[in-house]
């Protein structure tokens, strides 16, 4: 995967330039806005992650518990409880775990080109 | 039963341990080398090694021989031991990392501004890493007279030893590669011998896979026995994995290895990865042992499964060389997490005791790691010796219940919640840390409680935990004048990735 890169040259004419960055350096509400929605896009994004694995492997013991009858169904001639917690589980966890990396760094590129514009 | 191999094996695994530890040594020279590797290690390198010091004794021997005995219920070890990775990886790892602290007490300090606050960091990192290492030298104990025949002391000392010389040679640079050979050592002790295992099996028409499908239903329930009881004990295992990872002193130590925040995730990922593919193994010794070797659970030595199924299965010298294999493979296991856990306790000591200056005394940099690193494998190695018998499985466990309920917290509100203050994460800390404890205690302890108060206390996690969160979000709301003046400064640090150029205090 190539770096996405920005292609800037010096501005052609002087005006006041001001980084978005400054404002976080500063301290203003302005700053304050961007680190806050920084941090509640990271957030919701690993509830997200959070919530699918709750939903999809943390009810395992609840459903065995209220439906017994899980524990005679066999796929294949394997047991479907061996079949998800022994094997299945383990790509699952996987592919949440690439699925949120590509997000966050995502979320961090947009960001980091939010700072590099300039407000004139 | 010929121990020839097992010797063989041990001797190998330490050689090359020292070997692998002293070509490191080339690469450490600074106090940085020592603690962090200098912050330099790649993903993928350093994904490895996180591996090889987590899969520890219980990993390699434990798991099997609990499936063994009590069926899938137990798999929840393994699945928790691994989800704890991801919910590391979506919570914590990036920010962790670019928090630029050392050690656990370090990200308080930093974060909280409170000198109170990382003391009573240092001392549950201190003795989560103890409760750690315990059971690594008893297992290592254990394992030496089982394969060997050797007394039970011998175990602890040997391991000791060698963790010893290779932490106070080299610190984390040289223990990077260490470790990062056996995590491959450790994944090639088991797969090996297993795929000549489901040859035999599958050539002998695969027996027991009917048995395996239909007549041991009980074997195939994903839940603790006893219904509302079994209902809470498998959850609080699973609050006190996925939770307690982030806190397990040896984990968080590597995380300060990565070069930056997003190499800090690609790292996770790729232990997600490793991970996986390792407990796919010892879920199908379980399984094996079920045909081969019922024996065992009944005479309560399911522990020795993985090392003694190769024997039972394939007679004659080939089931000998897969033994002495599968031998090394839980020599490694325990040599890369005691490394793993001894080079974080040093960590801590080297900070908080040794390296501080004393009247006019104060030790160099690596000199006082030095002696933190004989203090922080001696007491437990004394220990180890004078009570031979706690329980590997349950010592562990319960390391993971004491970091669920005490650093999970703190960091999850340190890194996500500005409103945090040195009070309220104090009183969560002591309220998490005292309500484990005491469950910690009590099961360590000879007597034992029956009905829901035993099982309360059996697995603490699923109420100390929440109870930690409660009281740390509560007093820090009381004492509002206490949030520290640099917080913004610091949460910019932790969230913004290092590209943006930014003050970050």
């Amino acid at each position: 995967m190539t770096e996405r890169v920005r292609v800037t040259g010096p501005p052609r004419r002087r005006t006041t330039v001001r980084s978005r960055a400054r404002d976080i350096d500063a301290d203003t509400r302005l700053g304050g806005i961007y680190l806050r929605s920084l941090l509640r896009e990271q957030l919701r994004l690993a509830a997200q992650v959070l919530a699918v694995l709750v939903v999809s492997v943390a009810s395992w013991p609840l459903l065995f518990h209220l439906w017994p009858g899980l524990a005679d169904v066999a796929v294949g001639g394997v047991p479907v409880a061996w079949l998800l917690l022994g094997v299945l589980v383990y790509p699952l966890l996987l592919v949440l775990g690439w699925w949120y990396v590509r997000r966050a760094e995502r979320v961090e590129r947009d960001f980091a080109e939010l700072m590099q514009e300039v407000d004139r | 039963m010929s121990s020839a191999p097992g010797i063989v094996a041990i001797v190998l695994v330490t050689l090359t341990t020292l070997a692998i530890g002293a070509w490191g040594l080339r690469f450490s020279r600074t106090t940085s080398d020592f603690f962090v590797a200098s912050r330099s290690v790649n993903p993928r390198l350093n994904a490895t090694a996180i591996g090889g010091e987590y899969l520890s004794a219980a990993s390699f021997l434990g798991v099997a021989g609990l499936v063994l005995t009590f069926g899938a219920d137990m798999l929840w070890y393994p699945i928790g031991w691994t989800a704890g990775y991801l919910v590391l990886l979506v919570l914590v790892a990036a920010p962790l990392r670019r928090s630029g602290a050392y050690t656990l007490p370090d990200f308080a300090e930093a974060r909280l501004g409170s000198r109170a606050v990382r003391a009573v960091c240092s001392v549950l990192v201190v003795g989560i890493g103890w409760l750690y290492l315990l059971p690594q030298f008893q297992g290592a104990g254990l394992t030496l007279r089982s394969a060997v025949g050797a007394p039970v002391w011998l175990g602890p000392l040997i391991v000791g030893l060698v963790v010893l010389m290779n932490v106070t040679a080299g610190g984390m640079r040289s223990i990077t590669f260490v470790q990062a050979f056996q995590y491959w050592l450790k994944l090639t002790a088991l797969l090996l011998p297993l795929m000549v295992l489901l040859v035999v099996w599958a050539g002998e028409g695969a027996p027991g896979s009917r048995v395996v499908g239909e007549v041991a239903s009980g074997w195939s329930v994903p839940l603790a026995d006893g219904g509302g009881q079994g209902l809470y004990l498998t959850y609080s295992l699973i609050v006190a994995t996925f939770l307690g990872t982030m806190g397990l002193p040896h984990v968080v130590v590597r995380f300060y290895t990565n070069p930056d925040g997003r190499a800090a995730r690609r790292t996770t990922l790729v232990v997600l990865a490793l991970l996986g593919a390792f407990y796919l193994l010892p879920t199908a010794y379980g399984a094996l042992g079920r045909v081969y070797a019922p024996e065992l659970a009944e005479s309560g030595r399911s522990d020795v499964l993985v090392l003694e199924l190769p024997r039972l299965i394939v007679p004659g010298p080939l089931g000998e060389v897969l033994t002495g294999l599968v031998t090394a493979g839980a020599f490694a296991a325990f040599l890369s997490t005691s490394s793993g856990l001894a080079i974080a306790v040093s960590g801590v000591l080297t900070q908080d005791v040794t390296g501080r200056a004393y009247g006019e005394r104060r030790l160099g940099g690596v000199t006082a790691f030095r002696l933190a690193a004989v203090v922080a494998v001696l007491v437990p190695v004394l220990v180890a010796l004078a009570i031979p018998n706690v329980g590997v499985a349950r010592a562990v466990g319960l390391a993971f219940a004491v970091a669920a309920s005490t650093f999970c917290p703190l960091l999850l509100l340190g890194i996500w919640w500005s409103r945090l203050t040195d009070v309220g994460a104090i009183a969560g800390l002591v309220v998490g840390g005292l309500g484990s404890g005491t469950a910690v205690a009590w099961t360590l302890a000879p007597y034992s409680a029956s009905g829901w108060a035993g099982v309360l206390l059996e697995q603490p996690a699923a109420w100390s935990v929440p109870l930690a969160v409660a009281t740390m979000v509560g007093v820090s709301l009381l004492t509002p004048g206490r949030v520290p003046a640099h917080t913004r400064r610091v949460m910019v640090r932790l969230h913004t990735p290092e590209a943006v150029e930014l003050d970050r205090g």
